[in-house]
């Protein structure tokens, strides 16, 4: 069981990279506008200059 | 004293003087927003964006396709107009909204707070969920008690952080004396903590740290379905009102000036065009036109008005200019005292109780007195602090209302949805419930019932040529019966006849020379003699006369909602303020036999409210300022999109569309949905009455509490989901 000591600070960090990751979608607006994103990434007006 | 003060801080004084100067320059760049209700791919995305960034002076533009606007970031010299014209040019219809009717900040940090503690909630709760499951699973002695600390380590800052909404609701409860749903489960939240830690410094073998956490997770996903749900309707709510952008003309020495309508002052004069609304109270100094009153007493008809009469905020202007002296602002014009009357009446509609905080105020003093007993028996039998108090914990915890707080989110969302996409949206949060109850509908006529718009009813049998002359006098004035003739006209195959000078006399009629006589379309009277009473306007070619009679339009799916609603055994009325005999007819046309016409904005709210002393529910339908009172004393309303704002925001419920068929659909998805609550409370129940005399017992593990949770809260958002 000594694989303990590893298993469980690696799979914490894990899940804290995903809720960092979360937050941050959050904070930069990433859902104001669901709908729009799905339609916009079906053009190709935006690959190379992503609107913010 | 004012002068020592401004020398010893001169900062203070001296920095808003500033700021008034540059102020207005620095304001005036603020963000323009644009609804775009057409919009519908990445196309017209692409296309308005690309006519918004290219237009000179506009920084950025950026479309939201979620809530069809468009953020715009334009400097100072750009007005809305000119960018809604851009923008008609290339086809995509756009209005201007008002940017502070729209609280679009401030309800979205609600709902983005409450996301961000469901994240953390979510994350929180799979990871404990983990742990415990290799606890249960068989792990003991050190690697239990391990496992139970970093779970105690992930919980105790979640539960802080994730929980707040619950202790400030049941906080802000208790300190005014009251009980609500959010006390049993702080109460349960922070008794599974304490229990928990003093579990684990003891080495002892259950925790509840993930049960902790699975009811926070549960319970904020319901609070946030609620919010959103809440939160897409209200910003509709509120861009149907931001459409209306309170502006008047004001006349400076002969100069028309615009000003926000808040600024005007009693004995302003006023420039008003054909077609806008009356900004305030007035009286006409000059000029001639008609004047739609409908909004105002449901009468179909257009009245004349000229020098002298008194004009009130929320009638329509229609065929000639006037200019108007105002007699009252603000709160003082006759559009604001019928808000009085939609005052007295909100007071009435507070005695409804949600089903929910019914069920929480049976349920919440239940829990507590079952688990203090469940505390007090296991102590006087045991003797042992320890046992009581883990088994009193395991009580709440089972008991609280993970499901319950589930139960009416998840269904009014999966209702709400539903009736959206069938073009109506729910403003009130009980709307649903109340709408279930409903037994008796009252409708207004004019905007309601009919389109307000008139329709030729004798055309056939006319000649071709009387026909062409009165196409073509029609065709100058935008007076509503000449519209209806110049629509009707033409569908016949007509041309209109050539005709000389025409003109039009606002509040008479239009005239024109047709083969050296001269031909008049207007009132009777003015344009020649009427024979038939209710003959609306008359055609005069020289000696020769020919009258038009006219029927007010219904609206589509008028008659088709109204015999649903009497076929699903519904007592349908027709309350109107118009007059006698028209009201009689569209009632025999419509089969309703309980009707009223003539009636005062008064009347309307009195009659449903006799009807609901004799014990009916009622459901009002209506668009007027007239029906205001009314909409706001019955049990629930509903008002159309193209109501006027003050019916609107009396109402629960705005329909969108034009069609009026939604509404038998939306009582039945109503009363499906408050049967889907009542059920999601028994399934609760049943949830509740099985593992209750486990936790009783002391038999309650805490692998029982999360199943008994998590089973429970799916089963009410599956049951939920079924309305769909």
């Amino acid at each position: 069981m000594d694989v303990l000591v590893w298993l469980i600070p690696i799979s914490l960090f894990l899940g804290v990279v995903g809720l960092i990751g979360f937050i941050y979608t959050l904070k930069s607006n990433q859902y104001d506008d669901p709908d729009g994103n799905s339609q916009r990434i079906l053009s190709n007006k935006w690959d190379d200059h992503p609107r913010t | 004293m004012t002068y020592t003060s401004v020398s010893a801080c001169p900062a203070c004084s001296a920095a808003p003087a500033a700021l008034e100067i540059v102020g207005p320059a620095t304001v005036k760049k603020t963000k323009l927003t644009l609804s775009l209700p057409t919009i519908h791919c990445a196309a017209c995305i692409a296309a308005v964006e690309e006519i918004l960034t290219t237009y000179p002076g506009v920084k950025d533009a950026r479309v939201n396709l979620t809530q069809k606007r468009a953020l715009i970031d334009a400097g100072s010299d750009i007005g809305a107009q000119d960018l809604i014209s851009a923008l008609a040019r290339a086809g995509y219809q756009a209005h201007e909204l008002d940017p502070t009717s729209i609280a679009l900040t401030a309800t979205d940090r609600g709902g983005r707070d409450l996301l961000m503690r469901l994240a953390v909630a979510g994350f929180a709760s799979m990871n404990v969920m983990l742990l415990s499951v290799a606890v249960w699973a068989g792990a003991a002695d050190a690697t239990r008690d391990l496992f139970h600390w970093i779970s105690a380590l992930i919980t105790l800052p979640t539960i802080a952080f994730a929980a707040q909404p619950f202790f400030r609701n049941a906080w802000s409860a208790l300190r005014v004396g009251r009980l609500n749903m959010d006390v049993p489960i702080t109460l349960a939240i922070l008794l599974a903590l304490v229990t928990s830690l003093w579990e684990t410094t003891l080495s002892g073998e259950h925790a509840y740290f993930d049960a902790a956490l699975a009811l926070t997770f549960f319970l904020l996903a319901g609070r946030y379905l609620d919010h959103r749900a809440r939160t897409i309707a209200r910003s509709a709510a509120e861009e149907l009102t931001a459409l209306e952008v309170p502006r008047a003309l004001k006349l400076i020495d002969h100069h028309e000036i615009q000003t926000p309508v808040a600024n005007l002052q009693v004995n302003d004069v006023i420039s008003l065009h054909p077609g806008a609304r009356m900004p305030v109270d007035g009286e006409i100094i000059e000029g001639h036109s008609d004047i739609d009153r409908s909004f105002l007493t449901g009468e179909t008809l257009p009245v004349p008005a000229a020098p002298g009469d008194l004009v009130s905020a929320g009638e329509i202007n229609l065929t000639g200019p006037l200019i108007i002296r105002t007699t009252a602002v603000g709160q003082d014009t006759s559009l604001q005292r019928m808000a009085g009357l939609v005052a007295i009446a909100e007071s009435g509609r507070s005695r409804y109780t949600p089903l929910a905080d019914r069920a929480a105020k049976l349920y919440a003093p239940g829990v507590h007195i079952l688990s203090a007993l469940a505390f007090l028996g296991w102590f006087l039998y045991s003797g042992d602090l320890r046992i009581a108090l883990n088994i009193a914990a395991a009580v709440l915890i089972i008991t609280c209302p993970c499901a319950l707080g589930l139960a009416v989110p998840a269904v009014t969302t999966a209702a709400s949805g539903r009736l959206f996409r069938k073009g109506m949206l729910v403003k009130h949060e009980t709307a649903l419930e109340r709408l279930a109850q409903v037994d008796t509908v009252v409708f207004d006529k004019t905007g309601t019932l009919t389109t307000g718009t008139p329709k030729v009813t004798n055309l056939d049998g006319l000649a071709a040529e009387t026909l062409s002359v009165a196409l073509a006098l029609a065709n100058g004035s935008s007076h509503p019966l000449s519209k209806a003739l110049s629509r009707a006209i033409p569908e016949k195959g007509i041309h209109p006849a050539p005709v000389n000078s025409l003109i039009e006399r606002p509040g008479f009629g239009t005239q024109a020379i047709y083969k050296g006589e001269r031909v008049r379309l207007g009132r009777a009277g003015w344009a020649g003699p009427a024979q038939q009473s209710g003959t609306l306007a008359v055609l005069c070619i020289g000696k020769e006369t020919t009258e038009f009679t006219f029927a007010d339009d219904l609206r589509p799916g008028a008659a088709q909602a109204v015999s649903d609603l009497m076929k699903s055994g519904h007592h349908v009325v027709l309350i109107s303020g118009d007059r006698q005999n028209v009201v009689q007819a569209l009632a025999k046309q419509l089969n309703i036999h309980d009707w009223v016409a003539e009636a005062l904005p008064e009347e309307k709210a009195t009659r449903v409210s006799e009807l609901q002393d004799r014990g009916a529910q009622v459901l009002m339908i209506g668009d007027g300022l007239n029906d205001t009172a009314a909409l706001s004393t019955a049990t629930v309303s509903i008002s159309p999109a193209s109501a006027l704002d003050a019916a609107r925001v009396a109402s629960d419920i705005v329909l969108l569309g034009q069609d009026l068929t939604p509404i038998p659909d939306a009582l039945t998805t109503a009363r499906r949905a408050t049967t889907r609550i009542r059920e999601n409370f028994r399934v609760a129940t049943v949830y509740n009455v099985i593992a209750v005399p486990l936790a009783i017992a002391g038999m309650a593990t805490p692998l029982i509490a999360a199943l008994a949770m998590s089973a429970s809260s799916i089963t009410v958002s599956l049951n939920a989901l079924r309305l769909k």
